[in-house]
């Protein structure tokens, strides 16, 4: 943890390459952190609002990163949902890098 | 604008034509008395969740409303009238239309009458079937399926998910024998044995009778088989009888050019329903896939609207067995293929044709792993990119590396 409230380590950068997604579970959550092809980190609910299944599996595109089991799409910036089946938004969680490590707000 | 139908497609499309700037008056006609739902959890949560969930609505009466849809639920089309371009509805109606889509799906196969009949003996395709099946698939229960289809199998992995035992019946020398290559199927049916289903193949049912409160199944070579409740997943027909009785051409579904467009250029046909040519594959295609039922309905109601579009998405389909999980992109054609061995995650089959041009995958396994081969094999076969079959084999290679061709 750093300074602040409910920061938590979630990986260190180097574990996520641009344009692609990691899966995190902090107690009993589980979060999905994406790396955008730009280099920035975002973090949002990790599983899809569809049927539960781990977003962290499905492919990374521009700013959306896209169901593995039904193509349902969420904008990973504000966890917005983006393209049928999936039609209920996800939270979307505050992020910082700090040192090598990213952190989420949660 | 209307649509008959008011399934997967059919919702889809009212959806897309709102979407794509239709003002006018839109009409779905649907002859199931209830909200359009999704049909792939009937055969998967429906079956094996504690409580059982409700429909997976497509569409709520709020979404139905704001889109500004005339519903005409529990009613069926009966007839088109094809000069003055009416759809005569169930309750007397007749609904005009400038564009028309048939919508209309498709309806479990049964099995003849010759073999007899009794109560317990089901299909599976709505969701009032699925709540019968549901009460009858409790612990200690005997389930028999006829067929080792998608759908039986399905079955069979939420029965024995939820403590019944069961048998699957399969008349051919093997499971899945239409979709999915054997090296699959064999692994597939590898899993439904370690998880107690007993599967018998080359099965030739001659008779099923009701004794008691058990219904028997009696195989030519005199084997017998006793269930609490038969289901009966033999595959399905199309729904084209108001398309046939219109004079439109029908051949396995309605038939219609790769613009969905019929053969009368005011009606389109989309989903489970239409056999349409697709322009990888050099013959007609109907398939009973859910993202084809979404996607066509995307295309026909841009084409209703006045577009060209032609409908070339890359077939996709899935399946759910107990954890794992069975994706299939493209055809795949009755050829050898390439092995991708993913270790207890799942092994992947790659066809590559005689150019070395991905034409389809298909994979057995973990959802997280399988998913992403099949998903950047369905963009590798749209591309027509050639491959090495050495490089599709090596399960260490990223598959996603090869896109940058
Ligand atoms: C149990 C089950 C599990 C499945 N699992 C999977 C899966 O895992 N993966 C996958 O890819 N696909 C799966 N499918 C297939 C998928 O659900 C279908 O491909 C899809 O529903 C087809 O959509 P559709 O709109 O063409 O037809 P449907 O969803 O069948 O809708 C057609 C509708 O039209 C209505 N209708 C017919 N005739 C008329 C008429 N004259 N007037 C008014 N209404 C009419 C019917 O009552 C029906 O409601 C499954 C199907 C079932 C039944
Ligand atoms: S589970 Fe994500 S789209 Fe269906």
């Amino acid at each position: 943890m750093t300074s602040g409230e409910n920061w938590v380590v979630a990986c260190t950068v180097d574990a996520i390459q641009p344009a692609e997604a990691l899966r995190v579970d902090i107690g009993s959550r589980t979060f999905v952190v994406v790396r955008s092809p730009d280099g920035q980190f975002f973090a949002m609910d990790g599983h899809c609002s569809h049927e539960k299944v781990h977003l962290a599996d499905g492919i990374v595109d521009g700013n959306i990163i896209e169901c593995p089991k039904h193509f349902g799409t969420f904008d990973y910036r504000s966890g917005e949902s983006r393209a049928l089946p999936a039609c209920i938004d996800l939270k979307s969680y505050q992020v910082k890098v700090e040192a090598d490590s990213v952190y989420i707000r949660v | 604008m209307v649509v008959v139908g008011a399934g997967e497609a059919g919702a889809g499309a009212v959806t897309a034509l709102r979407e794509g700037g239709w003002t006018g008056p839109l009409v779905l006609i649907g002859s199931e008395d209830s909200l359009p739902y999704e049909r792939p959890p009937l055969s998967k949560a429906f079956l094996v969740e504690e409580p059982p969930p409700g429909p997976r609505q497509i569409l709520t009466s709020e979404r139905l409303r704001e889109l500004r849809v005339t519903t005409f639920f529990g009613r069926s089309a009966l007839s088109i009238d094809r000069s003055r371009r009416t759809v005569k509805i169930s309750g007397g109606a007749n609904v005009p239309y400038e564009r028309l889509l048939l919508a209309t799906g498709a309806s479990p196969r049964t099995l003849p009458p010759k073999y007899g009949s009794a109560q317990n003996v089901l299909t599976l395709r709505t969701h009032d079937d699925a709540v019968r099946l549901r009460a009858a698939i409790k612990p200690g229960s005997k389930t028999v399926v006829v067929g080792g289809g998608f759908i039986g199998l399905e079955v069979a992995s939420s029965a024995v998910s939820r403590g019944a035992s069961c048998v699957v019946l399969e008349a051919g020398p093997r499971l899945l024998t239409r979709a999915v290559p054997e090296v699959l199927a064999r692994l597939i049916q590898g899993r439904h044995e370690e998880a107690g289903v007993q599967i018998v193949t080359s099965a030739s049912i001659t008779r099923i009778e009701e004794r008691a409160e058990q219904t028997l199944i009696i195989l030519d070579d005199a084997r017998v088989f006793y269930a609490d409740m038969v289901v009966v997943g033999i595959g399905a027909e199309p729904n084209v009888k108001l398309a046939e009785a219109a004079g439109l051409s029908v051949d396995n579904g309605i038939v219609v050019d790769e613009t969905l467009t019929a053969s009368d250029p005011n009606i389109f046909a989309a989903g489970d329903c239409c056999s349409f040519p697709h322009p990888l594959y050099e013959r007609r295609l109907r398939l009973e896939a859910w993202r084809n039922a979404r996607r066509q309905a995307i295309t026909a109601a841009a084409n209703m609207l006045g577009a060209h579009q032609i409908h070339d998405d890359i077939p996709w389909f899935w399946s759910d067995q107990y954890e794992e999980t069975l994706q299939i992109a493209g055809i795949c054609p009755d050829q050898p293929a390439v092995h991708r061995d993913l270790g207890p995650k799942g092994t992947v089959l790659f066809y590559l044709d005689h150019d070395s041009k991905l034409v389809a995958a298909c994979g057995f396994g973990s959802l997280g792993v399988v998913a992403k081969e099949i998903r950047f094999s369905e963009i590798l076969i749209a591309r027509r990119l050639k491959l090495s079959p050495a490089a599709l084999a090596d399960p260490t290679m990223n598959i996603k590396s090869l896109l940058v061709g």
